[in-house]
């Protein structure tokens, strides 16, 4: 009993001592999406930044939404989201600095392979359109994520309001347990297609809908503004910000998931600006 | 404002049901427990033991993929239903009220039983007043199972899906406005769970301790 106790205390102190020794410097607190986490990416991306500049990268893998607030309060130090709108009100507020386009990739829709409201194919407006109109199964993220506020905005565009159908789930979760809720339910979600291809081999869904400028889904990275935190790590988010727009961060974007999916998930964007993304 | 009202009355509805099949299973369980003599009894209550401590999320896992279309029971289509809320907690809270029973009942003098017995008790009557017996611990033990379940996340988020209107209890609330950023919702919606917790328990508590008053006072009368 009593070994147990010593072997305990030392592990406690191990703990502590880590946190207290390592210097504060080189860690960075990052918050992202979870999908850029759920498709791999950040696992190819981070351990190359962390080679290369010596920082240690902590990840949260959150919904923009959220992504967003914890930006607001300084409990990060660079934040890498896809919800343009949302991102341009967190600038203009004075929550960050030094916003730059980093990759995007699309949104889809997927459903069923036997896609009883017959949206194959279709442009998002028309889909959603047949979607409403036969009460098919449609499952949302209903958590104000970038992907839950896309799909809200299709909606708009579509001048229809599902909220409150009996055919309409929101799930509040992820994007993966949402799909894996969508295929349960034979239902039809949004998703990214980086998300998807990650997941397709475990829900029985296909791409029926996509290629429409509409669906484009940009990420942007954003350092939050020291002069309302100076307890931020700047140099870090800097470093960061620096490396995923750089040559090498591109290519590591560009490349990735290519040898998994036969196609990469994400396409590289720091040479554009938003404009030639229609945003 | 009826959401969350609505969603308030499906987590006490969804952890009751959970906590009185408990309480159907657990109490007869305990009982033969902590009463019976058979062999790999101490087996059994090892297994029980180690189920009080059972992760939500494992049961969500097992209850989940027995549920999925392509597990063996898919063909209920209970899956993000509340059904499947209900069998999970179920499972979580059984190990827990059949474990303490047991422990109730073991605590009782054994010469209880023998008198009980010797007074021309059947089987049935004996139970009866080792039951009545032990309420306190008993009650104890309901308010475990029922705090286990009504405070429990894993399990309701992967068998229920936190489907809005349908399966989304106060925990998957909590997470969902958490996820949101909305921590002033969440807060709320926390302090809501932690007074009707709090209320439940209270009542229980209030009925415990008026039948221990009642057992004091009546005690010299004996």
């Amino acid at each position: 009993m009593k070994n147990v106790f010593a072997v305990l205390l030392v592990v406690l102190f191990g703990l502590t001592s880590c946190n207290t020794t390592s210097s504060q410097n080189t860690n960075l607190l990052l918050v992202s999406t979870t999908s850029t986490q759920d498709s791999g990416l950040l696992d190819v991306l981070l351990p190359a930044f962390s080679e290369k500049t010596g920082y240690n990268v902590q990840l949260v893998a959150v919904g923009s939404g959220q992504g967003l607030k914890i930006g607001e309060e300084g409990n990060a130090d660079v934040i890498l989201l896809h919800s343009p709108a949302a991102e341009k009100e967190f600038i203009a507020n004075g929550f960050g600095i030094d916003r730059r386009l980093v990759m995007h990739n699309d949104f889809v829709i997927v459903g069923p392979p036997s896609d009883p409201a017959q949206i194959r194919g279709k442009s998002p407006v028309e889909a959603l359109e047949e979607i409403f109109a036969s009460r098919g199964t449609f499952v949302s993220r209903g958590d104000e994520s970038g992907t839950h506020v896309k799909e809200l905005a299709l909606w708009k565009n579509a001048k229809l309001d599902p909220t409150g159908q009996d055919w309409y789930l929101e799930t509040g979760q992820g994007q993966g347990a949402t799909l894996s809720i969508a295929s349960e339910k034979s239902g039809y979600a949004l998703t990214d297609r980086g998300t998807f291809l990650a997941y397709k081999s475990n829900v029985g869904l296909e791409v029926l809908v996509e290629g429409d400028p509409f669906l484009l889904n940009v990420y942007h990275v954003i350092t939050v503004n020291p002069e309302k935190w100076p307890n931020i790590n700047l140099e870090g988010a800097k470093a960061f910000a620096d490396f995923i727009t750089s040559p090498e961060g591109q290519q590591i974007i560009a490349e990735f998931g290519v040898d998994k999916y036969g196609q990469p998930l994400f396409f590289p964007d720091a040479d554009k600006t938003d404009e030639e993304l229609g945003l | 404002m009826t959401e969350v009202f609505n969603i308030t009355l499906l987590s006490l509805q969804v952890s009751t049901i959970a906590t009185v099949i408990s309480l159907l299973i657990g109490l007869p369980f305990g009982t033969l427990l902590a009463l019976g003599n058979f062999r790999g009894r101490s087996f059994i209550l090892s297994i029980i033991n180690t189920g009080m401590a059972l992760p939500p999320v494992v049961v969500g896992l097992v209850v989940a993929i027995m549920l999925w279309r392509s597990g063996p029971l898919g063909g209920l289509r209970l899956i993000y239903t509340p059904i499947a809320i209900i069998i999970a907690q179920t499972i979580i809270a059984a190990p827990v009220v059949t474990g303490l029973t047991a422990a109730a009942l073991e605590a009782l003098d054994p010469r209880f039983q023998q008198q009980l017995l010797g007074l021309g008790a059947s089987r049935g009557q004996m139970v009866w007043y080792l039951w009545r017996e032990a309420r306190l611990p008993l009650l104890a033990a309901l308010m475990a199972g029922f705090g286990s379940v009504i405070s429990e996340i894993g399990a309701s988020m992967m068998v229920g899906g936190n489907i809005r209107g349908q399966t989304r209890v106060l925990t998957t609330a909590i997470v969902l406005e958490t996820s949101k950023g909305e921590f002033g919702n969440a807060l709320a919606l926390s302090t809501l769970l932690l007074v009707l917790t709090y209320l439940i328990n209270l009542s229980l508590t209030w009925i415990q301790q008026r039948s221990r008053k009642a057992n004091w006072q009546s005690a010299p009368r004996k």
